[in-house]
């Protein structure tokens, strides 16, 4: 009988829990193991590792079946855009926040995310990006007296 | 009795005019949240965390409690009006509640869910107030091995109630407690995991990790599908239930209540296991099952009853035995640190202003709430229409604000992203994230209980099947684990969770 993959997901997921849980075993054998009455660094963080690379090879294995559907179930696809533009939204926002302060980084974080969105209009991501960082400003500025700075240094 | 003195106390505490404004805050913010697809609770309370530094330990704890059961009333609105939970816990009462609404009887449905919520949490303040002494009592017996092995029936219990996979939640749960140690072992000075970054040194951020994985992440898979949304447009007559309505729904609300009280204080429950083994009662309860999908009322007064109950008392493990039962409770963990008081036992002893005051607001923020939901249902119900392309900008601007003003670090803003992007590839994977976020909370007191027990019992690991209490704790934990392979649990847990 013919093994087939039928769920994809499953078999991604299972995968990436046994590489990490062999990366961690891997870390922690570095670290001092010390006995089981004096544990170590190591100790707690290896037996972790060894358990993940036994679930993620359960997981894995579970993933094949013998098929009685035609179709394997795929993982949805991920689309970028949505990850990309709003990672670097947030990136840039996370950098600029000191250099120019609150009210520009809000809005460069709106416009860059507001992208994202299938279907926008840049009028109102201006508008957007300007109404939220006055609020932004005003609330967390004044309001809660948050350290971060409003203007361009 | 003494107990009514600690709740004289606690009201004290309670009715400043300063910690009525943070509860007022708080649970109007929760209604609001709870009203909007796509923000929660978790992910709120994560980003007023930092903010909640400059406040007095009450006002915050008030506040941010205000906003989780909160949330439990605004859910039950975009529920019934739209046919979209705003929380999870309210997704059992749209079945109903959007069927009562289409029939023109929404008016009747909201009403009926904020009094039944009303009385739930009434019910469940007072079940707190009870058992908080003996509960705490008994938790002072508690050892290191047995601290070690609730936590273990934390763990699995929030595995054995996450829906999906139980496997992959357990893989998610050991990844979050390795999460969890990552940073500077506190035995040993020895730094672990931290690749030499200093903004590891003591290990990611608590909002970090939140803010990433249920913020970013949800917004990140948000923007992938359009956002339709037909508000239900007819005008709610009346906001009050007619008299047959109150004669069908009171002993679904009394149950609800009881039974959501119960299974909130279970680690892993809460709202959610409450409002879907309420409406699961009631059914099997009803002489006319079939009405139920229909517009039964009591499909509504049940969970939104049970949920709010569950909400509170979700609380208790966390008050007295200092242990999360939740994701939120986790935040909670974190919001208590921030203010220097260490969870636990003690804290009933050490801070009794504190424990009764909080007691205290979360009734004191139910009776808002019913004030604030009854006649304030038009303006949730204008506030439903902000379309998504708005909003969510919104949100993350507040998940970078909350991250970077933790300690102005970009570093850990990238972190956010990082996780974030994880978070989304995990929603894909179908891995559930609360059970990682539970382990990363209790990774470092798990491995520090365990090393303690180890050390005391000279590296016997029998000590935790020798000292009865530990014992008593991990056979539950086995009790839900077995519960949950044999074949019948298994059907009736996936039937009520594709209910929703």
């Amino acid at each position: 009988m013919p093994i087939r993959f039928l769920n994809y997901r499953d078999l991604i997921a299972g995968s990436f829990f046994s590489f990490l849980g062999l990366l961690t075993a891997i870390g922690a054998l570095r670290l001092r193991m010390g006995t089981a009455m004096r544990m170590g660094p190591g100790y707690f963080p290896f037996v972790l590792g060894g358990a993940l690379i036994a679930l993620g090879l359960l997981i894995a294995f579970s993933s094949l079946r013998i098929p009685k559907k035609e179709k394997a179930d795929q993982v949805e696809p991920m689309s970028l855009r949505p990850i990309v533009l709003v990672s670097i939204g947030i990136l840039v926002f996370a950098n600029i926040v000191q250099i120019a302060g609150l009210a520009l980084a809000t809005i460069a974080l709106v416009t860059i995310s507001g992208v994202a969105y299938r279907g926008f209009r840049w009028m109102e991501l201006g508008a957007l990006g300007v109404g939220l960082s006055i609020f932004a400003v005003g609330i967390f500025s004044f309001g809660l007296n948050l350290p971060i700075q409003v203007l361009p240094a | 009795m003494e107990l009514l003195a600690l709740l004289g106390q606690g009201f004290d505490a309670a009715l400043t005019p300063l910690n009525l404004v943070y509860c007022f805050a708080g649970v109007t913010l929760g209604t609001l949240i709870g009203v909007l697809p796509g923000i929660g609770p978790v992910a709120t309370i994560a980003m007023l965390l930092p903010v909640t530094y400059g406040l007095a330990p009450l006002s915050a704890l008030t506040m941010l409690a205000g906003i989780y059961y909160g949330a439990q009333y605004g859910g039950s609105t975009s529920a019934i009006l739209v046919n979209l939970p705003g929380e999870a816990s309210s997704v059992v009462t749209c079945l109903d509640g959007y069927a009562m609404a289409r029939q023109g009887k929404a008016g009747s449905a909201l009403g009926i869910a904020a009094l039944g919520s009303f009385f739930a949490g009434s019910v469940a303040t007072l079940i707190i107030a009870v058992l908080a002494a003996p509960l705490a009592a008994l938790a002072l017996k508690f050892g290191p091995a047995e601290y070690f092995s609730l936590m273990l029936l934390g763990l699995v219990a929030a595995v054995v109630l996450a829906s999906g996979s139980l496997i992959k939640a357990t893989a998610m749960t050991i990844f979050g407690l390795l999460l969890g140690l990552v940073g500077t072992d506190v035995n040993s000075g020895v730094e672990r995991f931290s690749f030499g970054i200093p903004e590891l040194s003591d290990g990611f951020g608590f909002v970090v990790i939140s803010m990433g994985l249920f913020g970013i992440a949800e917004i990140i898979h948000n923007l992938e599908k359009a956002q339709n949304r037909n508000i239900f447009s007819t005008a709610i007559s009346r906001i009050w239930p007619s008299l047959d309505d109150f004669k069908a729904s009171w002993k679904p609300v009394l149950r609800g209540s009881f039974l959501g009280s119960l299974l909130g204080v279970l680690p892993g429950g809460g709202a959610l296991l409450s409002s879907f083994a309420a409406y699961t009662l009631e059914k099997k309860l009803s002489k006319d099952p079939d009405r139920f999908g229909k517009g039964a009322i009591e499909g509504v007064a049940a969970p939104e009853s049970a949920n709010n109950a569950g909400a509170q008392t979700s609380f208790i493990p966390l008050l007295t035995l200092g242990i999360p039962s939740n994701a939120v409770m986790a935040l909670m963990v974190g919001a208590m640190m921030i203010h220097g008081i260490v969870p636990g036992p003690q804290v009933m002893q050490e801070q009794p202003v504190l424990f009764w005051g909080l007691i205290a607001s979360m009734w004191i923020g139910n009776a808002m709430l019913v004030i604030l939901n009854l006649p304030l249902v038009g303006i949730w119900v204008r506030l439903l229409k902000i379309p998504y392309r708005l909003l969510y900008p919104a949100i993350l601007l507040f998940c970078c604000i909350g991250v970077y003003s933790v300690n102005q670090s970009t570093v850990e803003v990238a972190f956010a992203v990082a996780f974030g992007i994880l978070g989304y590839i995990f929603i894909k994977l179908e891995c559930e994230p609360t059970p990682l976020l539970l382990g990363f909370v209790l990774g470092p007191l798990m491995e520090e209980n365990l090393r303690r027990a180890m050390l005391l019992a000279r590296g016997d690991p029998t000590v935790f099947i020798t000292r009865p209490l530990s014992l008593a704790l991990l056979l539950a934990a086995l009790a839900l684990l077995v519960v949950l392979i044999l074949p019948n649990a298994r059907r009736t847990r996936e039937e009520a969770f594709q209910e929703g």
